[in-house]
Protein backbone atom coordinates (compact mmCIF):
# COMPACT_ATOMS: atom_id res chain seq x y z
CA UNK A 1 0.00 0.00 0.00
CA UNK A 2 1.17 3.44 -0.49
CA UNK A 3 -0.22 6.40 1.40
CA UNK A 4 0.28 10.36 -0.17
CA UNK A 5 -0.19 12.78 3.00
CA UNK A 6 -0.24 16.36 2.05
CA UNK A 7 2.27 16.62 -0.85
CA UNK A 8 3.31 19.72 -2.03
CA UNK A 9 5.52 20.60 -5.78
CA UNK A 10 5.85 23.65 -6.90
CA UNK A 11 8.71 24.73 -9.69
CA UNK A 12 9.59 28.26 -10.07
CA UNK A 13 6.82 29.59 -7.38
CA UNK A 14 3.98 28.10 -9.79
CA UNK A 15 2.31 24.96 -8.13
CA UNK A 16 1.69 21.51 -9.89
CA UNK A 17 0.83 19.90 -6.61
CA UNK A 18 -1.13 21.16 -3.63
CA UNK A 19 -1.80 18.94 -0.24
CA UNK A 20 -2.50 16.26 -2.44
CA UNK A 21 -3.37 13.35 -0.36
CA UNK A 22 -5.05 9.66 -1.16
CA UNK A 23 -3.69 6.26 -0.56
CA UNK A 24 -3.17 3.06 -3.37
CA UNK A 25 -4.10 -0.37 -2.53
CA UNK A 26 -2.41 -3.44 -3.08
CA UNK A 27 -3.30 -5.70 -5.92
CA UNK A 28 -5.75 -3.24 -7.73
CA UNK A 29 -4.62 -1.06 -10.59
CA UNK A 30 -4.90 2.74 -9.35
CA UNK A 31 -5.44 5.23 -11.79
CA UNK A 32 -4.56 9.13 -11.57
CA UNK A 33 -6.48 10.98 -14.73
CA UNK A 34 -6.15 14.31 -15.47
CA UNK A 35 -6.01 16.71 -18.52
CA UNK A 36 -2.22 17.16 -19.71
CA UNK A 37 -0.08 19.71 -17.94
CA UNK A 38 -2.45 19.16 -15.11
CA UNK A 39 0.88 17.17 -12.77
CA UNK A 40 0.42 13.49 -12.96
CA UNK A 41 3.55 13.02 -14.46
CA UNK A 42 5.25 15.25 -11.80
CA UNK A 43 3.07 13.48 -8.96
CA UNK A 44 4.35 9.84 -10.17
CA UNK A 45 7.95 11.38 -10.53
CA UNK A 46 7.16 12.61 -6.83
CA UNK A 47 6.04 9.23 -5.53
CA UNK A 48 9.25 7.76 -6.66
CA UNK A 49 11.61 10.32 -5.73
CA UNK A 50 12.90 11.53 -9.50
CA UNK A 51 11.88 15.06 -8.47
CA UNK A 52 12.17 16.27 -5.25
CA UNK A 53 8.82 17.56 -2.99
CA UNK A 54 8.78 20.83 -1.26
CA UNK A 55 6.44 18.93 1.55
CA UNK A 56 5.10 16.16 2.45
CA UNK A 57 4.97 12.46 3.28
CA UNK A 58 4.87 9.37 0.83
CA UNK A 59 4.56 6.13 2.89
CA UNK A 60 5.40 2.57 1.09
CA UNK A 61 3.73 0.18 3.81
CA UNK A 62 4.19 2.50 6.33
CA UNK A 63 7.71 3.22 5.58
CA UNK A 64 8.43 7.02 5.00
CA UNK A 65 10.10 7.29 1.33
CA UNK A 66 11.02 11.19 1.77
CA UNK A 67 12.81 10.48 5.49
CA UNK A 68 15.49 7.67 4.00
CA UNK A 69 18.81 8.12 2.99
CA UNK A 70 20.26 7.61 -0.39
CA UNK A 71 21.38 3.82 0.44
CA UNK A 72 17.45 3.00 1.97
CA UNK A 73 16.01 4.74 -1.02
CA UNK A 74 18.44 2.77 -3.46
CA UNK A 75 16.99 -0.85 -1.66
CA UNK A 76 13.85 0.43 -1.61
CA UNK A 77 13.75 1.33 -5.50
CA UNK A 78 14.67 -2.49 -5.90
CA UNK A 79 11.05 -3.28 -5.04
CA UNK A 80 9.58 -0.50 -7.76
CA UNK A 81 8.85 -1.46 -10.98
CA UNK A 82 8.50 1.60 -13.52
CA UNK A 83 6.73 1.72 -17.11
CA UNK A 84 8.02 4.93 -18.65
CA UNK A 85 5.91 6.78 -21.41
CA UNK A 86 8.40 6.11 -23.74
CA UNK A 87 9.32 2.74 -22.62
CA UNK A 88 12.72 3.55 -21.47
CA UNK A 89 14.51 0.56 -22.54
CA UNK A 90 18.47 0.80 -23.14
CA UNK A 91 19.01 0.58 -26.85
CA UNK A 92 22.77 -0.24 -26.33
CA UNK A 93 21.45 -3.67 -25.28
CA UNK A 94 19.02 -6.13 -27.04
CA UNK A 95 15.28 -6.99 -25.90
CA UNK A 96 16.82 -10.14 -22.92
CA UNK A 97 19.43 -8.21 -22.27
CA UNK A 98 17.12 -5.44 -21.09
CA UNK A 99 15.22 -7.55 -18.84
CA UNK A 100 18.23 -9.55 -17.75
CA UNK A 101 19.64 -6.00 -16.85
CA UNK A 102 18.22 -5.78 -13.35
CA UNK A 103 18.65 -9.55 -12.15
CA UNK A 104 22.11 -8.77 -13.11
CA UNK A 105 22.34 -6.00 -11.23
CA UNK A 106 20.67 -6.94 -8.25
CA UNK A 107 20.13 -10.46 -7.50
CA UNK A 108 22.51 -13.90 -7.30
CA UNK A 109 20.62 -15.62 -9.95
CA UNK A 110 22.61 -17.88 -12.14
CA UNK A 111 22.54 -16.90 -15.77
CA UNK A 112 21.08 -19.45 -16.73
CA UNK A 113 18.40 -18.58 -14.27
CA UNK A 114 18.26 -15.03 -15.45
CA UNK A 115 17.66 -16.52 -18.98
CA UNK A 116 14.77 -18.51 -17.95
CA UNK A 117 13.18 -15.08 -16.17
CA UNK A 118 13.65 -13.32 -18.82
CA UNK A 119 11.52 -15.71 -21.33
CA UNK A 120 9.28 -16.08 -18.42
CA UNK A 121 8.90 -12.53 -18.83
CA UNK A 122 8.57 -12.34 -21.99
CA UNK A 123 6.20 -14.91 -22.70
CA UNK A 124 3.78 -13.18 -20.38
CA UNK A 125 3.95 -10.28 -22.16
CA UNK A 126 3.52 -12.30 -25.63
CA UNK A 127 6.67 -11.78 -26.89
CA UNK A 128 8.51 -14.85 -26.88
CA UNK A 129 10.24 -14.39 -29.80
CA UNK A 130 11.62 -11.12 -29.61
CA UNK A 131 14.38 -11.69 -27.69
CA UNK A 132 17.37 -11.10 -29.44
CA UNK A 133 16.00 -7.94 -31.52
CA UNK A 134 17.00 -4.39 -30.26
CA UNK A 135 14.63 -1.57 -28.73
CA UNK A 136 14.91 -0.08 -32.48
CA UNK A 137 13.39 -3.06 -33.89
CA UNK A 138 10.39 -3.15 -32.17
CA UNK A 139 6.85 -1.11 -32.67
CA UNK A 140 5.58 0.80 -29.97
CA UNK A 141 3.23 -1.81 -28.71
CA UNK A 142 6.14 -4.10 -28.39
CA UNK A 143 8.08 -1.51 -26.82
CA UNK A 144 5.77 -0.67 -24.50
CA UNK A 145 5.15 -4.84 -23.20
CA UNK A 146 8.84 -5.50 -23.56
CA UNK A 147 9.11 -2.11 -21.13
CA UNK A 148 6.58 -4.23 -18.35
CA UNK A 149 8.63 -7.66 -18.81
CA UNK A 150 11.48 -5.76 -17.33
CA UNK A 151 9.70 -3.52 -15.02
CA UNK A 152 8.70 -7.39 -13.37
CA UNK A 153 11.42 -9.32 -13.94
CA UNK A 154 12.97 -8.53 -10.36
CA UNK A 155 8.98 -9.60 -8.81
CA UNK A 156 8.38 -5.58 -7.96
CA UNK A 157 6.18 -4.60 -4.59
CA UNK A 158 4.64 -1.86 -6.55
CA UNK A 159 4.33 -0.80 -10.53
CA UNK A 160 3.92 2.80 -11.67
CA UNK A 161 2.90 3.62 -15.09
CA UNK A 162 3.31 6.81 -17.01
CA UNK A 163 0.55 6.60 -19.62
CA UNK A 164 1.30 2.99 -20.60
CA UNK A 165 -0.74 3.41 -23.96
CA UNK A 166 0.07 7.34 -25.09
CA UNK A 167 0.53 6.23 -28.87
CA UNK A 168 -0.97 3.32 -29.44
CA UNK A 169 -3.92 2.24 -31.59
CA UNK A 170 -7.23 1.59 -28.99
CA UNK A 171 -6.52 -2.51 -29.82
CA UNK A 172 -3.12 -2.64 -28.41
CA UNK A 173 -4.11 0.25 -25.17
CA UNK A 174 -6.66 -2.63 -24.16
CA UNK A 175 -4.24 -4.92 -24.61
CA UNK A 176 -1.04 -3.50 -22.42
CA UNK A 177 -4.04 -2.29 -19.55
CA UNK A 178 -5.56 -5.69 -19.52
CA UNK A 179 -1.74 -7.33 -18.77
CA UNK A 180 -1.43 -4.60 -16.37
CA UNK A 181 -4.14 -5.62 -14.59
CA UNK A 182 -3.82 -9.30 -14.96
CA UNK A 183 -0.06 -8.91 -13.46
CA UNK A 184 -1.52 -6.62 -10.81
CA UNK A 185 -3.62 -9.37 -9.78
CA UNK A 186 -1.00 -11.90 -10.85
CA UNK A 187 1.59 -10.80 -7.93
CA UNK A 188 -0.31 -8.92 -5.71
CA UNK A 189 1.37 -5.54 -6.81
CA UNK A 190 0.20 -1.70 -5.88
CA UNK A 191 -0.20 -0.17 -9.28
CA UNK A 192 -0.69 3.57 -10.15
CA UNK A 193 -1.31 3.83 -13.80
CA UNK A 194 -1.32 7.84 -15.26
CA UNK A 195 -3.11 7.99 -18.13
CA UNK A 196 -5.63 10.56 -20.00
CA UNK A 197 -7.28 7.38 -22.18
CA UNK A 198 -10.79 7.17 -20.74
CA UNK A 199 -10.80 3.65 -22.24
CA UNK A 200 -8.07 2.60 -19.99
CA UNK A 201 -10.30 4.09 -16.92
CA UNK A 202 -13.39 2.41 -18.23
CA UNK A 203 -11.19 -1.19 -18.64
CA UNK A 204 -9.07 -1.35 -15.63
CA UNK A 205 -10.18 1.81 -13.48
CA UNK A 206 -10.75 -0.17 -9.63
CA UNK A 207 -9.72 3.43 -8.38
CA UNK A 208 -9.89 6.46 -10.05
CA UNK A 209 -8.18 9.46 -9.18
CA UNK A 210 -9.22 12.72 -11.19
CA UNK A 211 -6.61 15.83 -10.84
CA UNK A 212 -7.66 18.97 -11.54
CA UNK A 213 -6.26 22.67 -11.32
CA UNK A 214 -3.38 21.05 -9.35
CA UNK A 215 -5.63 19.27 -6.65
CA UNK A 216 -7.29 16.15 -5.75
CA UNK A 217 -10.90 16.59 -7.58
CA UNK A 218 -12.81 13.60 -7.60
CA UNK A 219 -12.19 10.09 -6.45
CA UNK A 220 -14.14 6.74 -7.51
CA UNK A 221 -14.24 4.21 -9.57
CA UNK A 222 -14.75 3.05 -12.59
CA UNK A 223 -18.22 2.18 -12.22
CA UNK A 224 -19.02 5.02 -10.35
CA UNK A 225 -17.24 8.09 -12.50
CA UNK A 226 -20.21 8.12 -15.33
CA UNK A 227 -22.52 9.00 -13.45
CA UNK A 228 -20.11 12.03 -11.26
CA UNK A 229 -22.05 15.33 -11.01
CA UNK A 230 -18.56 16.90 -10.54
CA UNK A 231 -18.73 19.51 -13.70
CA UNK A 232 -14.97 19.62 -14.14
CA UNK A 233 -14.96 15.79 -13.88
CA UNK A 234 -18.04 15.72 -16.81
CA UNK A 235 -16.23 18.05 -18.82
CA UNK A 236 -12.80 15.95 -18.97
CA UNK A 237 -15.04 12.91 -19.67
CA UNK A 238 -17.47 13.98 -22.21
CA UNK A 239 -15.11 16.25 -24.24
CA UNK A 240 -16.45 14.31 -27.27
CA UNK A 241 -19.07 14.93 -29.27
CA UNK A 242 -19.79 10.92 -29.61
CA UNK A 243 -19.85 10.45 -25.98
CA UNK A 244 -22.07 13.27 -25.44
CA UNK A 245 -24.63 12.41 -27.40
CA UNK A 246 -24.37 8.46 -25.97
CA UNK A 247 -24.90 9.71 -22.49
CA UNK A 248 -27.99 11.86 -23.67
CA UNK A 249 -29.44 8.59 -25.22
CA UNK A 250 -29.01 6.94 -22.18
CA UNK A 251 -30.49 9.39 -19.96
CA UNK A 252 -33.63 10.00 -22.21
CA UNK B 1 28.90 34.83 -14.40
CA UNK B 2 31.12 33.54 -11.87
CA UNK B 3 28.17 32.27 -9.75
CA UNK B 4 27.47 29.92 -13.26
CA UNK B 5 31.09 28.92 -13.35
CA UNK B 6 31.23 27.74 -9.17
CA UNK B 7 27.47 25.67 -9.98
CA UNK B 8 28.88 24.17 -12.60
CA UNK B 9 32.66 23.20 -10.83
CA UNK B 10 30.41 22.05 -7.58
CA UNK B 11 27.82 19.87 -9.66
CA UNK B 12 30.92 18.29 -11.66
CA UNK B 13 32.96 17.61 -8.10
CA UNK B 14 29.29 15.92 -6.44
CA UNK B 15 28.90 14.12 -9.82
CA UNK B 16 32.63 12.88 -9.58
CA UNK B 17 31.85 11.53 -5.98
CA UNK B 18 28.43 9.37 -6.93
CA UNK B 19 30.79 8.26 -9.61
CA UNK B 20 33.57 6.91 -7.30
CA UNK B 21 30.86 5.30 -5.11
CA UNK B 22 31.47 1.44 -4.46
CA UNK B 23 30.11 -0.50 -8.12
CA UNK B 24 27.08 -2.29 -7.18
CA UNK B 25 28.36 -5.62 -8.72
CA UNK B 26 31.83 -5.72 -10.37
CA UNK B 27 30.82 -8.41 -12.44
CA UNK B 28 28.43 -5.98 -14.61
CA UNK B 29 30.60 -3.07 -14.19
CA UNK B 30 33.68 -5.00 -15.78
CA UNK B 31 31.17 -6.01 -18.65
CA UNK B 32 30.54 -2.30 -18.92
CA UNK B 33 34.24 -1.44 -19.05
CA UNK B 34 34.89 -3.71 -21.76
CA UNK B 35 32.32 -2.75 -23.72
CA UNK B 36 33.56 0.92 -23.45
CA UNK B 37 37.51 -0.34 -24.71
CA UNK B 38 36.15 -1.15 -28.02
CA UNK B 39 33.67 1.41 -28.16
CA UNK B 40 36.19 4.21 -27.04
CA UNK B 41 39.36 2.90 -27.24
CA UNK B 42 39.25 0.56 -30.30
CA UNK B 43 37.16 2.73 -32.85
CA UNK B 44 39.61 5.54 -32.42
CA UNK B 45 42.56 3.50 -33.68
CA UNK B 46 41.99 3.74 -37.20
CA UNK B 47 41.78 8.00 -37.08
CA UNK B 48 45.08 8.01 -34.63
CA UNK B 49 46.80 6.13 -37.33
CA UNK B 50 45.84 8.34 -40.27
CA UNK B 51 46.37 11.28 -38.40
CA UNK B 52 49.60 10.40 -37.06
CA UNK B 53 51.33 8.73 -40.24
CA UNK B 54 50.62 11.82 -41.75
CA UNK B 55 52.11 14.19 -39.12
CA UNK B 56 54.40 12.49 -38.44
CA UNK B 57 55.32 12.89 -42.48
CA UNK B 58 54.71 16.64 -42.53
CA UNK B 59 57.08 17.33 -39.81
CA UNK B 60 59.88 15.42 -40.91
CA UNK B 61 59.64 17.51 -44.75
CA UNK B 62 58.98 21.03 -42.46
CA UNK B 63 61.82 19.99 -40.66
CA UNK B 64 63.67 18.83 -43.16
CA UNK B 65 62.99 22.38 -45.22
CA UNK B 66 63.78 24.30 -42.28
CA UNK B 67 67.17 22.79 -41.77
CA UNK B 68 68.16 23.44 -44.91
CA UNK B 69 71.61 24.70 -43.92
CA UNK B 70 74.71 23.23 -44.16
CA UNK B 71 75.18 24.28 -39.98
CA UNK B 72 72.51 21.81 -39.46
CA UNK B 73 73.07 18.25 -39.17
CA UNK B 74 70.34 16.50 -41.30
CA UNK B 75 69.95 14.15 -38.40
CA UNK B 76 68.24 16.61 -36.73
CA UNK B 77 65.12 16.05 -38.75
CA UNK B 78 64.55 12.63 -37.09
CA UNK B 79 65.66 14.18 -33.72
CA UNK B 80 63.01 17.15 -34.35
CA UNK B 81 60.57 14.70 -35.45
CA UNK B 82 60.94 12.47 -32.67
CA UNK B 83 60.72 14.97 -29.48
CA UNK B 84 57.43 17.02 -31.59
CA UNK B 85 55.76 14.26 -31.86
CA UNK B 86 56.59 12.35 -28.28
CA UNK B 87 56.37 15.36 -26.27
CA UNK B 88 53.44 17.60 -27.91
CA UNK B 89 51.65 15.75 -31.35
CA UNK B 90 50.69 12.27 -29.98
CA UNK B 91 49.94 13.37 -26.15
CA UNK B 92 48.29 16.34 -26.94
CA UNK B 93 46.82 17.04 -30.56
CA UNK B 94 45.42 13.04 -30.06
CA UNK B 95 44.14 14.04 -26.95
CA UNK B 96 42.51 16.72 -28.85
CA UNK B 97 41.41 14.62 -31.64
CA UNK B 98 39.65 12.33 -29.47
CA UNK B 99 37.77 15.17 -27.31
CA UNK B 100 36.45 15.49 -30.23
CA UNK B 101 35.74 12.08 -31.64
CA UNK B 102 34.99 10.33 -27.54
CA UNK B 103 33.87 13.32 -25.79
CA UNK B 104 30.99 13.93 -28.16
CA UNK B 105 30.23 10.37 -28.61
CA UNK B 106 30.02 10.25 -24.50
CA UNK B 107 27.84 13.02 -24.27
CA UNK B 108 25.57 12.52 -26.87
CA UNK B 109 25.36 8.65 -25.56
CA UNK B 110 24.73 9.69 -21.86
CA UNK B 111 22.20 13.07 -22.92
CA UNK B 112 19.99 10.63 -25.16
CA UNK B 113 19.56 8.23 -22.28
CA UNK B 114 18.58 11.52 -20.23
CA UNK B 115 16.19 12.59 -22.31
CA UNK B 116 14.61 9.23 -23.35
CA UNK B 117 14.31 8.15 -19.69
CA UNK B 118 16.83 5.75 -19.87
CA UNK B 119 18.67 7.12 -16.72
CA UNK B 120 15.36 7.59 -14.75
CA UNK B 121 14.51 4.12 -15.32
CA UNK B 122 18.04 3.10 -13.96
CA UNK B 123 17.34 5.04 -10.64
CA UNK B 124 14.21 3.62 -10.44
CA UNK B 125 15.82 0.37 -10.30
CA UNK B 126 18.10 1.50 -7.40
CA UNK B 127 21.16 2.11 -10.03
CA UNK B 128 23.27 4.73 -9.26
CA UNK B 129 23.50 5.55 -12.65
CA UNK B 130 26.42 8.07 -12.42
CA UNK B 131 28.58 5.92 -11.18
CA UNK B 132 27.37 2.64 -13.74
CA UNK B 133 27.22 5.12 -16.94
CA UNK B 134 30.20 7.26 -16.10
CA UNK B 135 32.82 4.90 -14.23
CA UNK B 136 33.60 2.20 -17.06
CA UNK B 137 34.14 5.04 -19.79
CA UNK B 138 36.31 7.09 -17.37
CA UNK B 139 38.42 3.97 -16.46
CA UNK B 140 38.37 2.68 -20.14
CA UNK B 141 40.13 6.21 -21.30
CA UNK B 142 42.38 6.16 -18.82
CA UNK B 143 43.40 2.85 -19.55
CA UNK B 144 43.41 2.41 -23.05
CA UNK B 145 44.28 6.57 -24.17
CA UNK B 146 48.20 5.99 -23.18
CA UNK B 147 48.03 3.13 -25.56
CA UNK B 148 46.76 4.72 -28.04
CA UNK B 149 49.39 7.62 -27.76
CA UNK B 150 52.25 5.30 -27.73
CA UNK B 151 50.64 3.42 -30.77
CA UNK B 152 50.14 7.33 -32.69
CA UNK B 153 54.13 7.52 -31.48
CA UNK B 154 55.43 5.04 -33.48
CA UNK B 155 53.41 5.69 -36.61
CA UNK B 156 54.25 9.43 -36.15
CA UNK B 157 58.05 8.22 -36.11
CA UNK B 158 57.48 5.41 -38.75
CA UNK B 159 55.17 8.41 -40.95
CA UNK B 160 58.13 10.57 -40.86
CA UNK B 161 60.61 8.15 -41.69
CA UNK B 162 58.54 6.71 -44.39
CA UNK B 163 57.37 9.64 -46.07
CA UNK B 164 60.79 11.31 -45.74
CA UNK B 165 61.98 8.84 -47.79
CA UNK B 166 59.62 8.52 -50.52
CA UNK B 167 60.17 12.76 -50.96
CA UNK B 168 63.64 11.85 -50.47
CA UNK B 169 64.73 14.51 -48.21
CA UNK B 170 66.30 12.19 -45.62
CA UNK B 171 68.03 8.99 -45.49
CA UNK B 172 67.21 5.93 -43.57
CA UNK B 173 70.25 6.40 -41.21
CA UNK B 174 70.25 9.55 -40.55
CA UNK B 175 66.45 9.87 -39.80
CA UNK B 176 66.79 6.43 -37.47
CA UNK B 177 70.41 7.87 -36.03
CA UNK B 178 68.36 11.54 -35.50
CA UNK B 179 65.34 9.50 -33.66
CA UNK B 180 68.10 8.17 -31.53
CA UNK B 181 70.16 11.10 -30.74
CA UNK B 182 70.24 12.50 -26.74
CA UNK B 183 67.07 10.21 -26.28
CA UNK B 184 65.78 11.21 -22.76
CA UNK B 185 63.03 8.29 -21.35
CA UNK B 186 61.40 10.90 -19.06
CA UNK B 187 59.69 12.06 -22.08
CA UNK B 188 57.72 9.65 -22.55
CA UNK B 189 56.67 9.04 -18.67
CA UNK B 190 55.69 13.25 -19.29
CA UNK B 191 53.72 12.33 -22.07
CA UNK B 192 52.03 9.76 -20.56
CA UNK B 193 50.99 11.73 -17.57
CA UNK B 194 49.69 14.74 -19.73
CA UNK B 195 47.29 11.69 -21.40
CA UNK B 196 46.33 10.15 -18.65
CA UNK B 197 44.93 13.48 -17.00
CA UNK B 198 43.76 14.25 -20.42
CA UNK B 199 41.82 11.02 -20.67
CA UNK B 200 40.27 11.83 -17.04
CA UNK B 201 39.28 15.17 -18.49
CA UNK B 202 37.76 13.99 -21.75
CA UNK B 203 35.87 11.19 -20.05
CA UNK B 204 34.51 13.09 -17.28
CA UNK B 205 33.47 16.15 -18.78
CA UNK B 206 31.78 14.95 -21.51
CA UNK B 207 29.91 12.53 -19.24
CA UNK B 208 29.08 15.69 -17.17
CA UNK B 209 27.67 17.53 -19.76
CA UNK B 210 25.61 14.60 -21.41
CA UNK B 211 24.53 13.68 -17.55
CA UNK B 212 22.91 17.20 -17.50
CA UNK B 213 21.10 17.61 -20.44
CA UNK B 214 17.91 19.13 -20.19
CA UNK B 215 15.21 19.17 -22.83
CA UNK B 216 14.77 17.35 -26.13
CA UNK B 217 17.13 16.56 -29.34
CA UNK B 218 18.41 19.76 -29.59
CA UNK B 219 19.82 19.93 -25.94
CA UNK B 220 21.35 16.76 -26.95
CA UNK B 221 23.69 18.30 -29.60
CA UNK B 222 24.55 21.62 -27.74
CA UNK B 223 25.71 19.38 -24.84
CA UNK B 224 27.90 17.74 -27.16
CA UNK B 225 29.63 20.48 -28.70
CA UNK B 226 29.73 22.35 -25.15
CA UNK B 227 31.33 18.96 -24.33
CA UNK B 228 33.80 19.29 -27.01
CA UNK B 229 34.02 23.18 -26.47
CA UNK B 230 35.16 22.36 -22.72
CA UNK B 231 37.15 19.47 -22.85
CA UNK B 232 39.35 21.10 -25.70
CA UNK B 233 39.81 24.17 -23.38
CA UNK B 234 40.88 22.18 -20.58
CA UNK B 235 42.91 20.15 -22.33
CA UNK B 236 45.35 22.92 -23.33
CA UNK B 237 44.95 24.86 -19.72
CA UNK B 238 46.22 21.29 -18.06
CA UNK B 239 48.78 21.05 -21.02
CA UNK B 240 50.60 23.76 -19.77
CA UNK B 241 50.60 22.98 -16.02
CA UNK B 242 51.76 19.64 -16.74
CA UNK B 243 54.38 21.25 -18.71
CA UNK B 244 54.98 23.95 -16.14
CA UNK B 245 55.36 21.25 -13.04
CA UNK B 246 56.84 18.38 -14.98
CA UNK B 247 59.32 19.83 -17.34
CA UNK B 248 60.39 23.13 -15.81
Amino acid sequence: MIELKNINKSFNGRHITQNFSCSFEQGKTNLIIGESGSGKTVLLKCIVGLTEVDSGEVLFNGRDFLKMGSREKQNLRKEIGMLFQGGALFDSKTVEENIIFPLAMFTTMTEKEQKDRAEFCLSRVNLKDAGNLYPSELSGGMKKRVAIARAIAPNPHYLFCDEPNSGLDPKTSILIDKLIKEITEEFQMTTIVITHDMNSVMEIGEKVIFICNNQKWWEGTNKTILNTDNKELQDFIYVSKFLLELKNKAEK
Amino acid sequence: MFTRFFYHIGRYFIMLKRVLAMPEKWSVYKKEFFHEIDNLGMTSLPIIAIISLFMGAVITIQAAFGFNSPWVPLYAVGYTTRDSVILEFSPTIISLILAGKVGSNIASEIGTMRITEQIDALEIMGVNSRSFLILPKIAACVLINPFLVIISMFLGIFGGWALGMFAGVITTYQYVYGVQYQFNSFNITYALTKTVVFAFIIASVSAYHGYYTSGGALEVGRSSTRAVVYCSILILVFNFILTQLLLS
